[in-house]
Order: structure tokens, then C-alpha cells, then sequence
């Protein structure tokens, strides 16, 4: 009988190191010495490799839903004409907007990197989400914050992190909440309002952009070294890319999404 | 050691494979084989994420939240409580078991924290305390999901899906013996404290935490939330007594002269004899009152119901329905705008003895006579007979009418119809004094409901009262007043008696 529950609890103990083996911390068994610590990159250093790129698509993407706003009066007259939805957000020329771009793999195993104390906001404003998609570091600060007069609820829906779902019935509430994992992407929405979603990306580095409404993006300070840098689209799904820095020199990979 | 041996999770895992695995999969993912039936679909084990907490929102469950899930089940869900069918032992071990299915559990810097939740204020029950809980009802925004009555038809309420994306229902408000996580003021409070992680139900704490509303405030709200639901939860009475009124029949849903009458509740199931078979009805009960008049009877049917169906704002929750659970033929149908039914059903002639027509809508050789109504054409029914639940035959000359009134979810229909009938052989004379066999039937097109796909309910019975004649009242009053009359005169005669003794 005991020799059966101690197999158990050493089955429970192995695993416990072997889930926090996978997450590069190999400093959660206690039998062996702490690995040395990384360098505390604390920023991308300034004066490392730059990736840049644009985002566009081919093809004609669906006409994003209009939204309507009639049964909330306060937001409807935050616009002159009926907002929609942001699925597909195109700049000139097929410009790809709110991609999110980051560096998949490549980079050191034991590198660490200290999260910003800057907060990354969330604002819930006319009833959509401002930014439509983030990137933030894990243990960075997320201030969400309410700046309209009525309820919303703000819920992630994660599987590496916990999710949570909080409400802001009044304009000016905040909440601040932080991601413990990388997950690419949580989702957030607002349940009240089913047309709202956002999406962030987390990450355990600082090697991360949103692309802009031109479909541009730019990620600094990368070491050199070979990277997978992958790029997501709420609705055109992922792109992959290989691009090799070897100093403090640009690359650029641009991406091309087919429209469905 | 004790400790330790409630971690056996080997001994869980045998709990586990017998009891749960049906519904939450033998991986504990939520799929068992019963799982594609069921709306809300079985708790998928492998997120960690559970409704019914003491912990702040988004943190894990307590294993005495989870305890407490495991030994009381979880109301208006598939779920029912094991507390009387697996020892103490066994329902540790199966917690500790199903805690294995979310590295979560194993993360020591997952740390849940019981929340504060102070105690009731007293109160509550007032007047101006409910006031206060209905003012932040409006003002926080309940009714956005719940709807201004509270019966779950808010605006926002065809648009609720779960986590995984699968239809969920705000709550009934009316209704708290369905509550997932207990009817009481106190676990409302919880609920709007921890919210109900994994659904639409978010957590009200930060309104406390930022001091937008005090906890007195929090705890009214509870309060009115609570005010909503009748004091016991409704008890099935067997036998609906109609009245005899001497005024006019009452034919539409909102006359006060139904106030006098009194209500009988029926619980409704999902139709699950026939293919396709239903395992998610919308309407789980239903509100009866009857009352006749010498030529004539009105049988006013209420229940509650989110949408007024056909209502396309529901086309999505339709499409989510149809999407998450699986027909028996395995086909799957496309949306459409199908209205809500009412089904009142009788037999053919008042049986004589114990016997009754088959309560499914009858057989082939046994018909029943039903009278329909939906809310394609309000105010109509149709009567018929039903041959099985394939078949259904309108009579010519039916004489059944129907009003009804649709109000912040809920149906009121009221059918109408003489006491005699003109063809005793298919429609039911109805007659005082016998206990006639009724049976209901309700179908929320909204929510995929059409064909078998139905809530039914069993036979219960309808009793025509007659009016109590006048010498039953006064009776029993001559018949007191002689027996006292004639006890004073022994106890008189038995005084005289006594002093004439003395005397000598």
C-alpha cells in the first residue's frame, strides 16, 4: 500500500518537473543545482537586428458585419455612420492591418527577458476594443479600462493561461490583469456585446509586432541568429517565415495571405 | 497518511470509468459518448475552468467547491449529486482523479484564495431593499443577458455562448431550483461575486473593489434576484380543479378574473422515446389554471420561454443548437424559423377505469385528442386527434379557440372551448365531477424544437368542480349547534341534579 502512494506521489512529482521542464526552467528541481542565469536582457538591445515587412492578401476578403449599436444609445453616438465589425482590416493596396507578428523560434533556450513595468491598455470604447489585437510579455501588465457608460464584461478565453471574465458596468473602471504562460492568441470578448473581440498575443520575449493599418510591422534588437517568425490573422490563419540576422543589419519577410 | 490516501487516484480512476466517463470522457475532455445530447455539454476536465467557486474569478476551484459540485450535482444540467450513491471514499477519490486531467492542479503557483464573502445584511427582504436591488439590477446591467423580468431574454441573450462556442441560455431568474450553483440568497451572492467561470457570467467583485457599489448593495441585488422565484420551488399537484365561475369565461390571458383561480405547475422533459429524440427542451415547465362555465371551459397554459419564435435574432443560437447537439440519424439540419407550439392533450372519451391512451401523443389503435396551438397564427388552436407522434389529424368543426400574449418571455395562452361536443366519438365532452387525463406539450422553435423534438409531460387531471350546493356550508353548523344545544342540557340537568343532593 505505501510503496503503491509513494509511486504515485513521485509519478505526481516527476511531472510536476517535467511540465516545468518544458517551459525551459530547469531551475524547478530542487535535486539539481539551478541552471546559471541567463543574461538579463532586460530590453531588446538597441543596437541588434531589425525584421521588417509588410502584410498584405490576395484575393477580396467578406465585407466585415455592420455592427448594430441600437440597443446601446452611448456608443452608437460615439460614430457618424454604423461601425463594423474588424475581421479583415485593409489598408491601401490590400494592406493587411492587426497581424500579429512574432518570432516563433530561434531564439536562445535559457534566454530570459524581464517584461516591461509599462502596461499594455485595453480600452473598451464605443463598444469595440481598442487595439482589435495586442502583443504583451508574460507577467506584463494589461490595464483594461472602460471608458464607456454601460456594462461590458471582459472575458479571456485562454488554454495555458487562466481566463477570466470580469465586468465594467461603470465608464472609468480599470482592471489589471497579467498572463503567466505564452499563448498565441487569447481571446477576449465581451458577451453583452457579441460583436466584440480582441485578441492578444503572449509572449515570453519582446520580439513581437501588430501591423499597422499600411500592413507594416517592425521587430528591433533581435541577436543574431536563424528565426521562424510567424504571422497570424484572426481570419487568414498563420504564415510562416525563415529569416537569418547576423549583426545589426535589416531583413525584411514580408507575407501574403490568401483571402477566404 | 490520511492526507495521502485521499489522493489515491488509482481507486478514482475505477469511480471515474464507472460513473463519469459517460458524459466527460474517458480522457476527461468533456466528450463522452452522452456528451453530443446534452446542452450544457458536460464539463471538459482538461481547461480547469468550474462555474461553481469560492475562489476569485479565473482561479481554481477549492476541492471543496469541486465537493460540493460532485455530492449535490449541479440543478437545470445533466449533472446529478452522488452524495447518496458513492461513499465519502469514493467521491474523494474521484475528485482527486479528475483533478489529474489539468496541469493547472499541479502548478504550485496556482494558489486559489476563498473569497471574503461577509454575511447578509439583515433587511433584505423589505420593500425598499428590493427596490435598491432591482435599481442596480437596471443599472449594472443584468438585463442586458437576463431581461428587464428576468426570465433570460435580454437583448444580448440569443448571442451567449460558452467558452467552447456551444449555446448557452442566460438564466431563468424565475426559476431557482435551477440555479447551476444553489437557490439561496447567499449562493446568488457568491455567483455575483465569483461569476461562473467558463460561461457569460462575469464576476461583479471590482464593482466592490473600486467602490462603485457596496457589499450591502451587492447582497440586495442578491436579494431581488432571489425575491424573483417563489418562496418554495413549485410542488406538482395531480389533479387541475376548474371552478365553476358564473360570470362570463375569462378568454383572455390577462383577465383579473384568473387572479382567483389557483395555479398548478407541471415539470416538462425532453421527448426522448422517439427518434429523434430531445435531450435539451427549452421549456421545463409549465403554469396551468382552468375554470368552466355551465356551457363552457377556458384552460389558460403559461410558461416561460426567452424568444417569441419565429424571431430571427435567434438564428444564431439555432445554428449553435443544431451544431452542438447530435441528431440520431446523424444528419444535420439547417436553421430555420420555426415557431413555439403548445400542445393540449386529452383522451377521446373519459376513461371508465385506470386505463389511458398511450401519453406520447397516442398509437395507431388509440388515439388521443389534442388541441395545438403556435405562434405562427396566436390566435388560433387546432384540435385533432393524434395517431403516435408521426400523426396528428385536425376535426373539421373544432370549436377550440385561443388568445394569446407574448410578455418579457413568457407565453400566456388561453383555449377556449363548450363543454359539449358535437361528435362525442373524436372530441371529449368534458363533465363535472370525473377526473379527466391531461397532458402538455411545448415546443421553443428557437431552440431547434420541431417535430419529436419536443418537452412532454405526463398524464396528470382536470376536475370540472361543481359549485358546493348551500346545505354543505350549513350542515355541519345545525349539526354543532344541536350537539352543543344538547350537551348544555345534560350538563344542566346533571347541575340540578348535583345541587338537589346537596340541598338534602
Amino acid at each position: 500500500m505505501n510503496g503503491r502512494i509513494l509511486s504515485v506521489v513521485g509519478g505526481m512529482f516527476l511531472l510536476t518537473v517535467c511540465s516545468k521542464g518544458d517551459q525551459g526552467n530547469a531551475a524547478a528541481a530542487p535535486a539539481a543545482p539551478p541552471a546559471p542565469a541567463a543574461p538579463a536582457t532586460s530590453d531588446p538591445s538597441a543596437d541588434g537586428g531589425t525584421i521588417t515587412g509588410k502584410i498584405k492578401f490576395t484575393g477580396t476578403a467578406a465585407k466585415n458585419p455592420t455592427i448594430d449599436m441600437s440597443e446601446e444609445a452611448a456608443c452608437k453616438a460615439k460614430y457618424p455612420s454604423p461601425p463594423t465589425e474588424e475581421v479583415v482590416v485593409a489598408g491601401a493596396a490590400n494592406a493587411l492591418a492587426n497581424v500579429f507578428v512574432y518570432v516563433s523560434a530561434g531564439l536562445p533556450a535559457n534566454a530570459k527577458y524581464q517584461a516591461p513595468s509599462t502596461a499594455v491598455v485595453l480600452d473598451q470604447n464605443g463598444c469595440r476594443y481598442h487595439p482589435h489585437v495586442l502583443g504583451i510579455m508574460v507577467g506584463q501588465n494589461l490595464e483594461i479600462k472602460n471608458s464607456d457608460p454601460l456594462l461590458h464584461n471582459i472575458k479571456a478565453i485562454a488554454k495555458k493561461n487562466r481566463g477570466f471574465n470580469v465586468s465594467q458596468p461603470n465608464a472609468g473602471m480599470t482592471r489589471d490583469v497579467t498572463f503567466s504562460a505564452p499563448e498565441v492568441m487569447v481571446n477576449l470578448e465581451c458577451n453583452v456585446h457579441g460583436w466584440m473581440h480582441a485578441y492578444a498575443g503572449v509572449r515570453p520575449d519582446p520580439f513581437f509586432a501588430v501591423s499597422g493599418a499600411d500592413g507594416s510591422f517592425s521587430i528591433k534588437g533581435l541577436p543574431p541568429g536563424t528565426y521562424t517568425v510567424e504571422a497570424w490573422h484572426e481570419r487568414f490563419g498563420t504564415q510562416t517565415a525563415t529569416v537569418t540576422i547576423a549583426g545589426t543589419e535589416s531583413k525584411t519577410a514580408n507575407f501574403t495571405f490568401a483571402a477566404h | 497518511m490520511a492526507l495521502v490516501a485521499t489522493q489515491d487516484t488509482s481507486a478514482g480512476k475505477q469511480v471515474y470509468t464507472k460513473w463519469c466517463a459517460g458524459c466527460h470522457g474517458d480522457n476527461g475532455a468533456g466528450d463522452g459518448p452522452a456528451a453530443r445530447h446534452m446542452i450544457p455539454p458536460p464539463r471538459d476536465f482538461t481547461g480547469a475552468v468550474y462555474q461553481i467557486r469560492s475562489t476569485a474569478n479565473g482561479q481554481l476551484p477549492t476541492d471543496a467547491d469541486l465537493l460540493r459540485s460532485i455530492d449535490e450535482g449541479l440543478p437545470g444540467t445533466a449533472m446529478p449529486g452522488w452524495k447518496n450513491r458513492l461513499s465519502d471514499r469514493q467521491r474523494r477519490d474521484v475528485l482527486a482523479y479528475i483533478k489529474t486531467f489539468s496541469t493547472f492542479f499541479a502548478d504550485t503557483t496556482q494558489r486559489p484564495q476563498v473569497l471574503e464573502f461577509g454575511k447578509e445584511p439583515g433587511g433584505g427582504t423589505g420593500a425598499e431593499a428590493l427596490r435598491v436591488g432591482r435599481q442596480f439590477y437596471d443599472s449594472i446591467g443584468c438585463r442586458k443577458c437576463h431581461g428587464d423580468q428576468g426570465r433570460g431574454d435580454g437583448p444580448s441573450a440569443p448571442t451567449l455562448k460558452d467558452d467552447a462556442g456551444h449555446p448557452i441560455f442566460a438564466a431563468n431568474l424565475h426559476e431557482n431550483w435551477r440555479f447551476n450553483g444553489g437557490p439561496t440568497t447567499t449562493d446568488i451572492y457568491h455567483r455575483l461575486r465569483t461569476g461562473l467561470d467558463g460561461t457569460p457570467m462575469p464576476s461583479f467583485s471590482d464593482l466592490i473593489d473600486q467602490k462603485f457599489l457596496t457589499e450591502t448593495e451587492l447582497w440586495r441585488l442578491a436579494e431581488y434576484v432571489r425575491s424573483l422565484s417563489p418562496g418554495e420551488p413549485p410542488v406538482v399537484r395531480d389533479v387541475i380543479h376548474a371552478p365553476l365561475v358564473t360570470r362570463v369565461l375569462p378568454r383572455a390571458p390577462d383577465d383579473s378574473a384568473w387572479n382567483a383561480v389557483d395555479t398548478y405547475w407541471f415539470p416538462l422533459v425532453g421527448q426522448v422515446i422517439h427518434k429523434n429524440r430531445w435531450f435539451a427542451p427549452a421549456v421545463t415547465g409549465v403554469w396551468v389554471k382552468a375554470v368552466h362555465t355551465r356551457d363552457s371551459i377556458a384552460l389558460r397554459v403559461t410558461w416561460d420561454d426567452r424568444s417569441a419564435s419565429p424571431d430571427s435574432a435567434w438564428l444564431g443560437h439555432l445554428g449553435r443548437v443544431l451544431a452542438t447537439v447530435q441528431s440520431d440519424d446523424s444528419t444535420r439540419e439547417q436553421p430555420a424559423l420555426w415557431p413555439d407550439q403548445m400542445v393540449v392533450e386529452f383522451p377521446v372519451t373519459i376513461p371508465t377505469g385506470m386505463e389511458r391512451p398511450y401519453f406520447l401523443m397516442g398509437s395507431s389503435s388509440g388515439p388521443v385528442y389534442q388541441w395545438r396551438w403556435t405562434s405562427a397564427s396566436r390566435s388560433a388552436a387546432v384540435a385533432g386527434l393524434a395517431r403516435g407522434i408521426e400523426r396528428f389529424d385536425s376535426l373539421p368543426r373544432g370549436g377550440v379557440g385561443a388568445r394569446a400574449v407574448y410578455d418579457h418571455g413568457q407565453w400566456r395562452v388561453v383555449f377556449t372551448r363548450a363543454l359539449a361536443s358535437l361528435d362525442t366519438a373524436s372530441q371529449l365532452p368534458f363533465r363535472s365531477g370525473r377526473a379527466i387525463p391531461v397532458a402538455f406539450f411545448a415546443l421553443d422553435g428557437s431552440n431547434g424544437e420541431h417535430g419529436t423534438r419536443m418537452a412532454v409531460s405526463t398524464w396528470y387531471f382536470l376536475a370540472l368542480d361543481e359549485p358546493v350546493p348551500a346545505r354543505v356550508f350549513i350542515s355541519p353548523v345545525l349539526a354543532m349547534l344541536l350537539t352543543l344545544g344538547l350537551g348544555m342540557l345534560v350538563v344542566w340537568r346533571a347541575q340540578q341534579k348535583t345541587s338537589y343532593r346537596r340541598q338534602q
